[in-house]
């Protein structure tokens, strides 16, 4: 049914060249899927080698063919539609593609393991994570119950559960992210494989618990001597834990090298726009994000010659053949015709770093938006007839958002960011305080001059799919607020304006016909923020609207949304978890933790010199795309997990956490005081 | 566990009371009465005085709000009354009719069962393979004919090919099993076919989701034995869904199958519910509604005991 692409194998010769016996090494392979849409070829010639007890980091934005090349290796690609056409995948020397399936399987588990990106969904709900546990073991090792409890236990241990034996026994609903991604490292590790891959292991976790994870799994590799492959969209990740990066750019290899090498010397125009889109903590803040325009191409029907073309700026005529994989540096590799003029400095490499400057809001002494004593208490029962607790997920926040400005509200899941916003918007009903904007008190307010002043507050959601109509194309998605509220006189005027709305973020106008599901993730947010614009908002709140994007595309939508703030001296509350994006956008923030604020500041005072203990190991958490700072530091963990909000400790919400907590801390609720000028943080021992 | 199963217990007497209430008024919003019926029914002329005095012994001719009393009165004491056609007791008029109606929505049930599950996890597993396509034609059928038309069918190939037709008394199963299940199990396989479809189907598409969830790659990455994976990691999540279907289906089998029992001639608690509504016989129609929607509300704690069961992430308290 399929045949062999015909392109010609490029490159396994430079790939021999590592050291002798690879654990494994990937030659050529090139993987198809069968759609309705026709074949998409996922995977083009990939080849790579990784030695026993090595760390390879694979990078790429989504759809680059990372988690397809990792499940080829598995050979758990989708049986129907997924074909390996070419190729060959030597593990320890034999060909996983022709070995029989039932040695395959002997294989998985024993000798390579897989740790998936969702660990709300990777563990079967109906089994304990116990007997999860210890299923590889008696599968591979032949153990009974008897034998593998006693090493599933020590197992969870290893991985940092505590209380293992009765968590033995208990379902993974009962287990958090981040404990359940440690029950999975538990699996992979139970049979001491030799080869560990991780596709997007922390990607779905916060950053505090992310670090945790992934400091766990560096030292378990490096412990045991098991080789791992990390697979990941972050290059902050890549540079605390990759000895060996490899970047794909659609299905194709495009750069190869030692991490340090792909960090400091980037010789393909992709990995250098890559890491120029990333915000950073490690470097002064840029006036605007440097992005690589366009999106990647459509793997149906990708371009001929070097895929990366349409988009490069550096791309010559030379370039629509298909460049080969060449050496720059011994182990250093990029698929970039001009990746010799790159090296010889005819081409920039790494954007100068731009001071900031920015102008700051005028400190207008209104406040556009004014929160004071905000909270709020969920219901919870517990059972049908249980007692009713409150869940306290908002506990008396104060704040202003002025004219033109723009606040980031940081914090992990569940610290009550999203109902803040939610609050604003009216979507919730506070238990206690006070929401004015433009002086008028939301709570008090009659029904008209509610109404008047809602339009003007707007919101952009992390998921654009979800929150638009899969029914309706992206011209009645935009148009229909125009009509709702009367702000155009007729259905001309409201075409026009749609066309108008979508060309102010970037979209042409053409689109207007599509449906949601026909748009790329990107699109789909500048839909979302078109819809918001047409309500012509004084305020928006963003709630995680960049976290769900790729690294290039994220660097588009944040520079859209401060050249709309410009433009219309917008004002943003920008909710994330994301510490980097937090402060590229943001002129002030706050951070918030089980509800409660622990510290507000502008931004570069929060970010050069934070008061909180916990804004300080949020801060130490969050990786940083440089490996040499981020080799040379010890990043100090934050311990432990987010305690419950239905049971949030005593005193300082943070004290079971801070490392600087003492006895008077789980006493008094420490205040959120004014400790410099603008600067307030809540802790008893500052 | 135990006491949410007692709490929702206790939750059926006012559901059952609020079904008391509009059954009971319903029924004499429609004219017409039980004694005209059964004295003018055949056009026999029988004096007003007559039907007087049949009322006045039904209690008929007390107001409206006195009788509601009376059945109220008779309910907390769980006793129906008695039937206004045949004078005897609603709780005996039911009772011989819901043994034989019991035994085949169990058959039928048990002879699903025993046919969906393995047809439609064999059907999951080979998609779109030619078993696949026969169970997707089967169960079409099956949905598509109705279960009357099949049990008969049923009979005229009986009648036809062995000049034999099932017994039409009904013996209870522990006097002569022989001679109760020649009966019975012609009505319940025509009624488990339709019943079997349903249930085929929804196996089908939940293992066919199920088989697409994270977790089953995770199984299959650790190396379990694809058939561990399928039986162990899957179809115990597949068919948490069957068992509402089951449920559903089963509670309807109960007072649902009126036309199937003419067919085989049966005298099942549907024919009574017939007859009793032609006759304008209140007290059996009231006790019967009664009984059916006690036995919804029982198999739906039972479906929602066996999810409990089933799946740890739901768990009552
Ligand atoms: N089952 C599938 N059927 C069809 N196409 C698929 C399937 N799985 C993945 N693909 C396609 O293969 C390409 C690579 O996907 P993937 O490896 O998941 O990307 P990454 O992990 O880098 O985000 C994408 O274009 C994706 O749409
Ligand atoms: S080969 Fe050409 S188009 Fe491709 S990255 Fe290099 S310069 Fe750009
Ligand atoms: S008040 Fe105590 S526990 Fe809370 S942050 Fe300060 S030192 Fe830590
Ligand atoms: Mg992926």
């Amino acid at each position: 049914m399929l045949t062999a692409v015909s392109v010609p194998p490029p490159q396994a010769a430079a790939q021999r060249t590592s050291v002798a016996g690879p654990l494994l090494a990937v030659e050529n392979i090139h993987v198809q899927f069968a759609t309705d849409g026709g074949i998409i070829r996922a995977v083009e010639g990939l080849s790579f080698s990784i030695n026993p007890g090595e760390i390879v980091a694979v990078v790429g934005e989504s759809g680059s063919g990372k988690s397809v090349s990792a499940l080829s290796i598995m050979r758990l690609l989708p049986r129907r539609s997924g074909r390996v056409t070419n190729g060959r995948i030597l593990f320890e020397g034999q060909d996983l593609l022709h070995l029989p399936e039932e040695e395959m399987r002997a294989i998985r588990g024993r000798d390579i393991a897989m740790i998936f990106q969702e660990p709300m969904t990777s563990l079967n709900p109906i089994l304990t994570v116990g007997f999860q546990i210890m299923e590889p073991l008696k599968i591979h090792r032949g153990m009974n119950d008897a034998e593998a409890g006693p090493r599933a236990v020590e197992l969870m241990r290893l991985v940092g559960i505590s209380d293992a034996e009765r968590r033995l026994g208990q379902y993974p609903h009962q287990f958090s992210g981040g404990m359940r991604q440690r029950v999975m490292i538990a699996i992979g590790l139970a049979c001491n494989p030799k080869l560990i891959i991780a596709d997007e292991p922390t990607t779905a976790l916060d950053v505090t618990i992310q670090a945790q994870i992934l400091e766990l799994m560096k030292d378990l590799a490096r412990r045991f001597n098991i080789a791992l492959i990390v697979i990941t969209h972050n290059l902050g990740i890549v540079a605390r834990y990759a000895d060996r990066v490899i970047v794909m750019y659609s299905g194709r290899l495009v750069e190869q090298g030692p991490a340090e090498a792909i960090f400091h010397r980037p010789r393909h125009p992709y990995t250098m726009g890559l890491l120029r889109a990333v915000p950073r903590l490690d470097r002064p803040r840029g006036a605007q994000l440097e992005t690589i325009e366009g999106l990647p191409p459509s793997l149906a029907a990708p371009p001929i010659g070097c895929r990366f073309a349409p988009r490069c700026a550096h791309a010559l005529d030379a370039c629509g053949h298909e460049p080969p994989l060449v050496a720059i540096e011994p182990g250093h590799f990029s698929a970039c015709i001009r990746a010799a003029d790159i090296a010889a400095g005819r081409i920039a490499s790494t954007a100068p770093a731009s001071a900031a400057t920015q102008t700051s809001a005028v400190a207008e002494p209104a406040p556009l938006l004014s929160i004071r004593g905000l909270t709020k208490h969920f219901t919870i029962k517990q059972g049908l007839l249980g007692k009713k607790t409150a869940l306290r997920a908002v506990e008396d926040v104060n704040f202003d958002i002025f004219p033109g400005e723009t606040l980031g509200l940081v914090g992990e899941s569940g610290c009550g960011k999203t109902t803040v916003g939610r609050l604003i918007l009216r979507l919730e009903e506070p238990t206690a305080g006070e929401i004015r904007f433009e002086g008028v008190d939301l709570g008090g307010a009659d029904p008209a001059a509610l109404r008047a002043v809602r339009r003007r507050i707007q919101v952009i959601f992390q998921d654009p799919y979800s929150s638009l109509n899969p029914r309706m194309t992206v011209g009645q998605i935009v148009g229909e607020p125009l009509h709702v509220y009367g702000l155009v006189a007729d259905a001309a005027a409201a075409v026009r304006r749609v066309a108008d709305l979508l060309e102010q973020v970037g979209l042409r106008p053409e689109i207007s016909a599509r449906y949601p599901h026909q748009l790329s993730g990107g699109q789909r947010q500048r839909v979302g923020i078109a819809r918001a614009l047409a309500m012509e908002p004084r305020f928006i709140v963003c709630d995680e609207a960049v976290s769900a994007l790729d690294v290039s595309i994220q660097g588009q939508i944040i520079n859209l949304l401060e050249d709309l703030q410009r433009r219309y001296g917008l004002s943003y509350l920008f909710i994330a978890h994301d510490l980097a994006v937090v402060r590229h956008i943001s002129m002030r923030v706050v951070v918030m933790y089980l509800g409660r604020i622990m510290e507000i500041a502008d931004r570069d005072t929060l970010y050069r010199e934070p008061l909180h203990p916990y804004t300080k190991l949020l801060l130490d958490a969050a990786p940083v795309p440089d490996p040499d700072i981020e080799k040379a530091r010890q990043p100090r963990l934050i311990i432990g997990e987010l305690p419950s909000p239905l049971a949030p400790p005593t005193g300082c919400v943070f004290s079971t956490r801070c490392p600087l907590a003492g006895p008077e801390c789980s006493q008094t609720v420490p205040a959120l005081r004014e400790v410099r000028p603008g600067h307030l943080a809540a802790c008893l021992k500052i | 566990m135990l006491r949410y199963a007692i709490h929702r217990l206790l939750l059926m007497i006012p559901t059952l009371i609020g079904v008391a209430i509009v059954v009971f008024f319903m029924l004499r919003v429609v004219p017409g009465d039980v004694v005209e019926v059964k004295l003018r029914g055949d056009g026999g002329n029988v004096s007003e005085e007559t039907l007087k005095l049949e009322r006045q012994r039904l209690g008929l001719d007390k107001p409206l709000i006195a009788q509601f009393g009376d059945w109220m009165i008779g309910l907390a004491t769980l006793d129906l009354g008695k039937s206004m056609w045949t004078d005897r007791p609603v709780i005996e008029e039911i009772g011989i009719r819901l043994e034989l109606s019991l035994q085949v929505a169990v058959m039928a049930t048990i002879i699903a069962v025993l046919i969906a599950i393995p047809m439609g996890t064999l059907a999951a597993l080979l998609r779109d393979s030619w078993i696949d396509y026969v169970v997707r034609l089967v169960t079409i059928g099956g949905l598509a004919v109705p279960s009357f038309w099949l049990g008969m069918l049923l009979m005229l190939s009986l009648l036809t090919l062995f000049n034999w037709l099932p017994p039409i008394t009904f013996t209870p199963l522990y006097v002569d099993p022989v001679a109760n299940l020649t009966q019975l199990i012609w009505p319940a396989l025509a009624v488990g076919y339709r019943y079997s479809a349903v249930v085929a189907r929804m196996v089908r598409s939940s293992l066919l989701e199920v088989l697409n969830e994270d977790y089953i790659r995770t199984a299959r990455a650790k190396g379990v034995f694809e058939n561990i994976v399928v039986s162990r990691h899957a179809l115990r999540n597949a068919l948490l869904p069957a068992i509402t279907v089951i449920g559903l289906e089963f509670a309807f089998l109960i007072g649902g199958l009126v036309v199937t029992e003419q067919v085989f001639n049966l005298n099942g608690i549907g024919k009574l519910f017939v007859q009793s509504v032609s006759r304008n016989d209140f007290t059996l129609i009231q006790g019967m509604v009664m009984m059916i929607a006690l036995f919804y509300m029982l198999v739906n704690l039972t479906v929602d005991m066996l999810y409990a069961a089933f799946d740890p992430r739901i768990r009552y308290r």
